[in-house]
Parts: structure tokens; sequence; C-alpha cells
């Protein structure tokens, strides 16, 4: 075998193994999508989205789980969009440059992988116990909400990053002081990578489940939250609970529900995805 | 019925006070235009108040870089003065120090003084935005903002406080036309300025700047991202900007240095070397480097 032979076969062998290796992902998903589709497609209805949980399957509903989800994504987006849009700003924009911010760059970065069930038993004893929030809305969001906020902080001080020096000198040199720069010309150019972002971290929260378990939401709740201090639950949970009862029929709700929150997700990361696309086409200085 | 003229007269009484009020406001605003700087009335004036701008013996640093020693210059009113020399000169750092842009530079560092209208511009008393308001500032490469050319020219106006909207149209379009691009986007005033000629994106600049009615204007190689042509029309906006202010410029450009300057500085590796007529500088150098550079030799 000559030279250039082996450099086409080793070409092609690489080849070989890239499509393999991405197919793998495709493939997986496409199971999952398939057997979930099958199980659980039919199970879909009106009545699937407004009853409530039920100890006979084909009554039960996740009309108190998506009614939980939507209350506590609300309330997770309130606490976590503020603070880390403040926490990137002033690590991009004010902290000086030195051992601190790099410390501060690097804790970020390791919350970031921090395993969520960790961020449940914080929540639990912080918020539920230690300032008396119980078992509540607030209390699941706050956990949630410092889950996320690594992703927040990480993807504003990258769109922040990319703003260039440019557009903050023609700003200083008319006079504009540091907030009226960062508020009328910094945020704005950089506000579609950092809604990007905030919707790539809440549906990463969307599926949490671990945490939420850990601050008391695996409990049985018969009604719909009426304010941030009552009890709840959601998807994710109902999900879980189904899959861990004994009959069969309950399963092919599970398997409905995965399919509403596969959609859910699919169409918050899809959007994302849009809007960064949109945005870096908008985007040429 | 007494009681009821009462309250009217009351009311009436509300409506004068708040037409006063909003009396008070827009002239406040229109003296935010045509205010002189005027930084602090105790600040003591110091040097030659004859001239516009004045250093003495300036030194600067960046870290422990340094990247200007002992600059002293004066500056008539309404002229222009060219900065030339070869890259890394520190000419570019001399022009950012009368708008203190170096500041926002991490480790930067000043000594000397730097008076403009007498004043003290590193006086810890100065106001730095009331400063950069009063010595506008055209870049190397077109910088308009990604907003409506509207927008782009009224920002200065509005992060200053001017809120009243004919005052700002006004002011708009009294800019857009001393810088000569009026006539190109009067009718796209609300399209985004990112849409515009390099060009028409550099006279927007310059409209931009002199829309908060500076009295010194600072370029830095304003026309080296641009075509002759473009180069060529904003040469002559130069030369018309010179009757109401005083312009200072950074250029690589010797010809473009003798057409609109009227005294050139050359630096050389941190150094001033020669300041002079521009006349002078390009005829009858007195320094070896400055005869070389100016004779294309190196640069």
């Amino acid at each position: 075998m000559n030279n250039e032979e082996e450099k086409t076969l080793k070409n092609n062998a690489f080849k070989v193994w890239a499509v393999f290796a991405t197919s793998i992902g495709l493939v997986m998903l496409g199971i999952l999508l398939v057997k979930i589709g099958m199980d659980g497609m039919h199970r879909l209805s009106l009545q699937f989205f407004t009853s409530l949980p039920s100890r006979r399957a084909e009554d039960a509903g996740i009309f108190t789980a998506w009614v939980g989800t939507l209350w506590i994504m609300g309330t997770t987006a309130l606490i976590a969009i503020p603070i880390g849009i403040g926490a990137g700003i002033y690590l991009e924009e004010y902290s000086k440059k030195g051992w601190w911010s790099n410390f501060l760059e690097i804790n970020i970065s390791n919350l970031a992988g921090v395993p969520s069930i960790i961020y449940g038993l914080l929540g639990l004893e912080v918020f539920v116990r230690l300032l008396h929030m119980g078992e509540s809305i607030l209390a699941g969001s706050f956990t949630l909400a410092l889950l996320i906020l690594p992703i927040v902080i990480v993807s504003t001080r990258e769109s922040i990053k990319a703003v260039p020096k440019t557009l903050r000198e023609a700003s200083y040199a008319l006079g504009a002081s540091k907030w009226q720069t960062i508020s009328m010309q910094v945020l704005p150019a950089a506000s579609g990578g950092v809604m990007t972002g905030i919707i790539l971290a809440l549906s990463r929260a969307i599926g949490e489940t671990a945490p939420l378990i850990v601050v008391g939401a695996l409990t049985y709740v018969p009604f719909t939250p009426k304010s941030v201090f009552d009890s709840f639950t959601v998807l994710p949970i109902q999900i879980f609970n189904w899959v861990s009862r004994p009959q069969a029929e309950f399963l092919v709700n599970a398997a409905a529900g995965i399919i509403v929150l596969v959609v859910i997700t699919i169409v918050m990361n899809g959007s994302a995805v849009l809007l960064r696309n949109r945005w870096q086409k908008n985007v040429k200085w | 019925m007494a009681e009821k003229c009462e309250v009217v007269s009351q009311t009436g009484m509300e409506i004068a006070i708040i037409e006063k009020k909003m009396e008070t406001r827009i002239e406040k605003q229109h003296r935010i235009i045509g205010a002189e700087f005027m930084p602090d009335e105790n600040l003591s004036t110091k040097g030659n108040v004859m001239n516009k701008i004045e250093t003495k013996n300036v030194q600067c640093w960046y870290g422990d870089f340094h990247v200007l020693r002992d600059v002293s210059i004066s500056v008539e009113p309404n002229t222009v003065t060219a900065l030339i020399g070869p890259s890394g000169c520190g000419k570019s750092t001399y022009l950012r120090v009368f708008n203190r842009m170096n500041d926002l530079i991490d480790g930067f560092k000043l000594e000397g003084d730097v008076l403009i209208d007498g004043k003290d511009i590193y006086d810890k008393n100065i106001r730095v935005n009331e400063l950069r308001k009063n010595v506008g500032m055209v870049f190397q490469k077109p910088n308009p903002f990604p907003k409506s050319i509207f927008e782009n020219v009224a920002y200065g106006l509005r992060v200053n406080g001017v809120t009243d909207k004919k005052l700002i149209a006004d002011t708009v379009e009294r800019s857009l036309k001393q810088a000569a691009v009026w006539n190109e986007v009067k009718d796209n005033l609300h399209k985004n300025a990112l849409g515009l000629s390099g060009g028409q994106q550099q006279r927007l600049c310059i409209a931009r700047a002199i829309a908060v009615q500076p009295s010194v204007i600072l370029m830095d190689e304003a026309t080296s991202a641009l075509d002759p042509i473009s180069t060529g029309k904003i040469e002559d906006l130069i030369a018309d900007l010179k009757k109401d202010y005083t312009i200072l410029i950074v250029t690589h450009n010797m010809q473009q240095a003798l057409r609109v300057s009227d005294k050139t500085a050359f630096f050389f590796l941190g150094d001033m070397i020669e300041y002079n007529d521009t006349k002078e500088i390009f005829n009858n150098p007195q320094h070896e480097h400055t005869r070389n550079y100016v004779g294309g030799r190196f640069g």
C-alpha cells in the first residue's frame, strides 16, 4: 500500500466514524420519540390537559402539573433574569480584571456543573427551612433560579463581551455616563444573545425533577396553586409519579406527559436557535 | 358659588406654576446644547487663555509602558492641528488625552497639565461626561450606533438630558446639514444607519459629534477606512468646520496633513519631535527624523 492509498483509507475511515458517532445520538432520540409516541399519542386529548390527578388512570390528567410548571417557570424567570443579567453586567463591565474576577469566573463555571440534586438540598435547607418558605412554589423557584443562574450569567457575559469596543467609545465620546452607555447601547446590542441564554436556561429548568422532589414537590396536590406560597407539582414530577405506579395504564399517561414535555422543550430550544440566528444576521458592525 | 370660584382660581394657579416649570425646563435644555464649557466656577485658570488647548510636560503610561514623554503643545482656537508619525508613536494616545478616553483603559496614568480654555481637564473636580460633550470625537472606523440615522444624531442630546422633541429635530437637521450629509439621508432619517456607505457613515458620525455643540473636535484617522472621494468630502468638511471648532486630527496620510492642517506635530516613539506650521514641517523640517518621515523614507 503506498502513501496516497493509506491517506485515502484513513480519510474515509474517519469520515465513517464521524457519521456513525453523529447518528448514534439521532437514532437514540428517534427511537425514544417513536416509542413514546406509540405509547402515549392516543392518550393526548383535551380531557388529559384539563383533568386533575386521579386514582383511575383513564380519568387522570396533567392539569395541576402544567399549571404548576407555568407558575414555577414564571417565578423562576422573574428571580433568575434580573439577578443573572445584573451579575453578568457587573462581571463584564464593572469588576476590575484580576485574580478576584478570575476566581469568580471559575466558580461560576463550576456551579454550572454541580449536580442538580445538590441545589435541591441547598434549597431545602435555606429556602424551605431557614427562610420558612415551606414546600411552596417560591422555595422551588428560588432553588431552580440558583440552578440556572450560572447559565444566564455566562451567556449575558458572552453577549456583552461580543459588543464591540467602538460602540461603547462612541457613546462615551458624546458625554454618556457608564449606565447610559450600558442601558442604551450595550444591552440592546447584546439582547439577542442574552435572550437566547435565558430561553436555554429555562428549558433546562423545565425538565428538572430531582431538586424539586427534594424541596417537597412530590406530594399529592389535588388543586392548582393560587399564589407563590402554595404547594405545587410540575410535569416531570407528575411523569415520575405515574412511572412509579405498578398499573400499566399509568405508563400510558406518563408517555403522554413526556410528549407534552418534549414538545415544550423543542419549541423553547428551537426559538432560542431562531433568535440566535436572527441576532447574528443583524449584527454587522 | 364663591367656593367654586376659589377652586377654579387655585387650579389656574397650579397650571401657571406647571407652565413656568416647563418653561424653565425647556430653557435649561437649550442651555445644555448651547452651553459653554464651564466645569466649575472655582476652578483656577492656568496658562494662556488665548490658547484653546495647551499641554505642559504631558507624560502617559499604560501600566509600565511609557507611551508619551514630555509633550508640550499649544493650539489656537479655530485651527486644524495634525498629529503625524509612524504607528505606535503615541499620537492616538495623545489625541485621546483631550477627551479622557484613555481613562477607559486599565492601568492608564497621566502626568503634567492638560488645559482646555485654560482649565485643567484632569482636575478632580472635572465632570468627565461634561468634558466629553465639549470635546467631540470621530473614530478611525465609522461607528454609528445600530439605530436609525435620526437616533444616531439625537443620542448625544438625549444622554445630556434634552427631551424637547422640536429642539431635537431641529438640532438633528442642522447637524446633518453642517456635516454635509443631509441631502443624502433626509428622506431616510428613520432607516438604520448601518445601511449607509462608509463615507456617509463617517459624515453621520461627524454630525453626531457636532450635535452636542462641542468646541473641540478630535479625529482619529477619520478617513483611513474611506475611498478617495469620501476622503475628499471629509477634508472639505474639516476646512468648513474650522470656522466654528478647534480641530485635532491624527493621520497617516502626509498629503492630507498638508492639505487641511495649519500646524503639524511630529511624534516618534513617544516623543514629540517637532511642532510647527505645517508648511515649515513639510518644507523645512528641523530634525532628521521629521525629514525622513515626511520625505517618505520611513513610516
